[in-house]
C-alpha cells in the first residue's frame, strides 16, 4: 500500500493541473516492483503454454488409452458397424454417424431459427420487447442439459410420436422407400428427437451470438441502404449479412461443437441402439458420447475399454476437423472480401 | 461477542469435531450400482448405530473391479463374480451380500400382471428378433385363452453396462442356444432389437410409456411403478411369479460350499424364480491397511446380523444364514500383512 500511496498522489496532482500544453511528455513512469512484470509475463506465458500441454497430454493419453483397439480394428474401426462387447469385436460406424447425423439435424433446425431470432431483436422488435426476449433466449443456454434429456424423454418424445411420428408412419405405410424412412416404433425415441433437443440447446448460443453481431453493424451502413431504398430483406442480406458472415459462421460453429460434444440429453431421447438396419430417423440409434456414458463404467480393461478410448480420440478428431474447416472458411472469406473491395 | 459471532464459533468447533470422528474410520468402496440402494441404507444405519462411516461410491461393476485393484478403495462391489482363478490371481477374495431379481415386464393393454406366460426360449427369440408380434404361434401356445394382440413386439434393453442385464443375457445363454452364439452374455451385450433405455428407471419409462414392448428390470421396479410381469417357467418346468420366496428359493439352491462363484440363473427348485443373482464385495486377502480392512468386514457383520429387515424393505433377499456363515468362515483368510487374522466382530 505504502508503495502505491505516493503513485495516486502523483496522479492526482498530475489531474488537477491545467494543461499548458497538450504536447509535454507525460511524467515519468515510477516502477513500484521492477520484477512485476517479468512475473505477469511469466505467469501469462505459462498459462498459455499450460494450456497446450493439457491438450496435448489429453491426446496422449487417449492414444495410449486407444492403443490396444487401435493396433486390433485399426481404421476399420471407422468402418465397421459391429458392437459387441461379448466377443470384443468394435467398430464405430454406428455412433460416428449418430453423432453427425443428430448434429446436422440440429443444425439444419437451429440455424434458420437462431437467424430469424436475432433479425426480429436488431431489427424488427419494438424496443420494449428486446430485452426481455433477450434475457428469455439466453436463460434457454442456462437449462442443465440433463433437464433437457428428462424433457425430451418424458413430454417431447410422447408428443413427437403421437402428432407427428404416427400420422407420417400412417401416410407413408406401405410406400416403398419413403416409408421406411419414417419406420420405427412409435416412442418418438431416436435420431430426429435427438436432433430437435440438441436445435434447442444450441439456439441460444447461435441466437445470441448472431444478435450481438448483428447489433454491432455500423447504423451509417444500414441507413444508406434504407436511405436508398432498400427494403429490410435487403438490407439485411446485403448489408448485415455481409458485414458479420465472419461472426456468423462463428456462432454456428460454436453451436456445432456444443452438439457433437453433448452428452445426457442425447443419452436420454437417442435410444441407444447400435444399429443401422435404416435410416429411419425415428430407429433408435447411438451416438459417440452417450455409448462413452453408458458403457465405460461397466467396461472391463482390455479391447472394450480400449475401444470406448478409440470413440472418444475419434470425437476429439471429428471435433478438431469442425475446428479447422471453420477457420479455413472464415480464411477464405476474408480472401474473398479483399478481392472484391 | 454478539449472537452471530457465538453462533459463527460454535459452528466451526461442531465441524471441527465431526471432521475429527469422521477421520476416525472412513472406509471406502466402490462398485455395482444394483445393490448402492441397500449398501446406502445399511450405511446410513451403521453410521447412526456405532459412527463408523462408510462411503459406497456406485461407479458400476467394471469400475469396482478396477478400482479395488488398483487398491484406491478398501472394497470393491461386482454384480458379476469373479472366477476363482481370476480372484487367486490377484489375491482378491469374494463374498455375496444381497440377492436381487430381474424379472420381464410387458406393456399390453388389458394384460394382467402374471397373466402372460413365457420360457426362457421365447424370450430368447423375442429379443433375437425372431418371434415379432405377440400373437406368433409360440407365445399362442404358452397362453392359450389371453387375448394377445395383432401387433408388433417392442423389445427394450438396458444402455448402460449393468448387473441387471449380465443376469438377464445369462439366464438366456443357459436357456437358448441361438442366443448364446448369437449374443452371449455380459454386462453390456450386442442387442439385435427394439430400443434401450439407461438405467433402470429409463427401462421401466419406455415399458410403461410404449405399447406392446417388453423389458427386464429389477424387481424394486417392478413393486414400485405396478408394473406388468410375466410369468417364467423354470428349470423344474414350473410356473412361477417373481416374489421374495421365489428368489430365496433359487439363493437356495445354490452350492456354496466350494465357491462363492454362483450364479443362480435358472436353478433347480420347484419355486425358484430363474434370473436371480447374488451381488459380491471384493477385498484383497492380505491387507496394508489393517484398520480399515477391519472397519469395512464389521460394516458387513453388522449388516449381516442386522440388514435383513432393511434389505427386505428395498426388495433385496438377504442371504440364507448358512450362506452366512460360510461367508464368515471366509473372512478368516483375510489377514494384515504379519499374518494375523483381521476382526470383524
Amino acid at each position: 500500500m505504502a508503495a502505491i500511496l505516493p503513485a495516486d498522489d502523483a496522479n492526482r496532482v498530475d489531474r488537477s493541473e491545467p494543461e499548458p500544453n497538450a504536447m509535454k511528455p507525460p511524467p515519468p513512469r515510477r516502477r513500484v516492483a521492477p520484477w512485476a512484470d517479468g512475473l505477469f509475463a511469466a505467469l501469462s506465458q505459462g498459462a498459455a503454454w499450460l494450456t497446450l500441454a493439457l491438450m496435448i497430454g489429453i491426446i496422449g493419453s487417449l492414444i495410449i488409452g486407444a492403443a490396444p483397439a487401435l493396433k486390433a480394428f485399426g481404421l476399420g474401426f471407422l468402418t465397421s458397424a459391429e458392437w459387441d462387447p461379448v466377443q470384443e469385436k468394435f467398430g464405430g460406424l454406428v455412433m460416428i454417424y449418430g453423432t453427425l447425423a443428430s448434429s446436422f439435424i440440429a443444425l439444419i433446425i437451429a440455424v434458420p431459427v437462431s437467424f430469424g431470432i436475432a433479425i426480429f431483436l436488431t431489427e424488427l422488435s419494438p424496443s420494449w420487447l428486446k430485452r426481455p426476449l433477450g434475457i428469455a433466449v439466453e436463460l434457454l443456454a442456462a437449462v442443465p442439459s440433463i433437464v433437457y434429456g428428462m424433457w425430451g424423454l418424458l413430454v417431447f418424445g410422447p408428443i413427437l410420436a403421437t402428432f407427428v411420428q404416427q400420422p407420417l408412419q400412417a401416410v407413408f405405410a406401405g410406400v416403398p422407400y419413403i416409408g421406411a424412412l419414417f419406420s420405427g416404433p412409435p416412442v418418438g425415441i431416436g435420431i430426429l428427437s435427438a436432433g430437435i433437443i440438441l436445435a434447442i440447446m444450441i439456439i441460444p448460443f447461435i441466437a445470441s451470438v448472431m444478435r450481438d453481431v448483428f447489433e454491432v453493424t455500423p447504423p451509417m451502413l444500414k441507413e444508406s441502404a434504407y436511405g436508398l431504398g432498400a427494403t429490410t430483406w435487403e438490407v439485411v442480406s446485403r448489408v448485415v449479412l455481409p458485414y458479420t458472415k465472419t461472426g456468423v459462421v462463428g456462432g454456428i460453429m460454436l453451436g456445432l461443437g456444443r452438439a457433437l460434444g453433448e452428452t445426457m440429453a442425447v443419452t436420454f431421447v437417442i435410444g441407444n441402439m447400435n444399429q443401422l438396419n435404416s435410416l429411419s430417423v425415428f430407429e433408435a440409434a447411438n451416438s459417440i458420447t452417450s455409448t462413452l456414458a453408458n458403457e465405460f463404467a461397466e467396461a472391463g480393461e482390455g479391447l472394450h475399454q480400449a475401444s470406448l478410448m478409440y470413440l472418444g480420440l475419434v470425437l476429439f478428431l471429428i471435433t478438431f476437423v469442425v475446428l479447422t474447416i471453420s477457420k479455413l472458411l472464415l480464411a477464405r472469406l476474408k480472401k474473398n472480401e479483399g478481392a472484391r473491395s | 461477542m454478539n449472537f452471530v459471532q457465538v453462533s459463527k464459533s460454535l459452528a466451526i468447533v461442531a465441524t471441527l469435531s465431526g471432521a475429527h470422528v469422521a477421520f476416525a474410520q472412513d472406509v471406502t468402496g466402490a462398485g455395482a450400482t444394483f445393490p448402492a440402494p441397500i449398501y446406502a441404507k445399511w450405511a446410513d444405519a451403521y453410521n447412526k448405530a456405532t459412527g463408523a462411516r462408510i462411503n459406497y461410491q456406485s461407479v458400476g461393476s467394471g469400475a469396482g473391479i478396477r478400482q479395488i485393484k488398483a487398491k484406491t478403495v478398501d472394497f470393491g462391489a461386482s454384480d458379476m463374480p469373479l472366477k476363482d482363478d481370476e480372484l487367486a490371481k490377484d489375491g482378491l477374495v469374494q463374498f455375496p451380500t444381497v440377492i436381487g431379481g430381474v424379472v420381464p415386464v410387458v406393456n399390453i393393454k388389458g394384460i394382467a400382471p402374471g397373466q402372460i406366460k413365457l420360457t426362457g426360449t421365447v424370450l430368447a427369440d423375442i429379443y433375437l428378433g425372431k418371434i415379432t408380434k405377440w400373437n406368433d404361434a409360440a407365445l399362442t401356445a404358452l397362453n392359450p385363452g389371453v387375448p394377445l394382440p395383432d401387433a408388433a413386439i417392442a423389445p427394450v434393453a438396458r444402455a448402460d453396462g449393468s448387473g441387471t442385464t449380465f443376469i438377464f443375457t445369462n439366464y438366456l445363454s443357459k436357456v437358448s442356444e441361438s442366443w448364446k452364439t448369437q449374443v452371449g452374455e455380459g454386462t453390456t451385450v450386442k442387442w439385435l432389437a427394439g430400443t434401450a433405455g439407461k438405467g433402470n428407471e429409463g427401462v421401466a419409462a419406455f415399458v410403461q410409456r410404449l405399447p406392446n414392448s417388453i423389458g427386464y428390470v429389477e424387481y424394486a421396479y417392478v413393486k414400485q411403478n405396478k408394473m406388468t410381469y410375466v410369468q417364467l417357467k423354470n428349470k423344474d418346468g414350473q410356473w412361477v411369479n417373481p416374489s421374495d420366496d421365489a428368489f430365496k428359493a433359487a439363493a437356495a439352491g445354490a452350492d456354496w460350499n466350494k465357491t462363492f462363484y454362483q450364479i443362480t440363473t435358472d436353478q433347480p427348485g420347484k419355486a425358484a424364480w430363474p434370473l436371480t443373482n447374488p451381488t459380491y464385495i471384493l477385498m484383497f486377502k492380505s491387507q496394508d491397511k489393517a484398520a480399515n480392512a477391519s472397519a469395512a468386514l464389521k460394516f458387513f457383520e453388522w449388516a449381516y446380523a442386522n440388514g435383513d429387515k432393511m434389505a427386505d424393505e428395498l426388495d433385496y433377499v438377504p442371504l440364507p444364514a448358512a450362506v452366512k456363515d460360510l461367508v464368515r468362515k471366509q473372512w478368516g483368510e483375510i489377514k494384515d500383512t504379519s499374518g494375523k487374522a483381521i476382526a470383524f466382530k
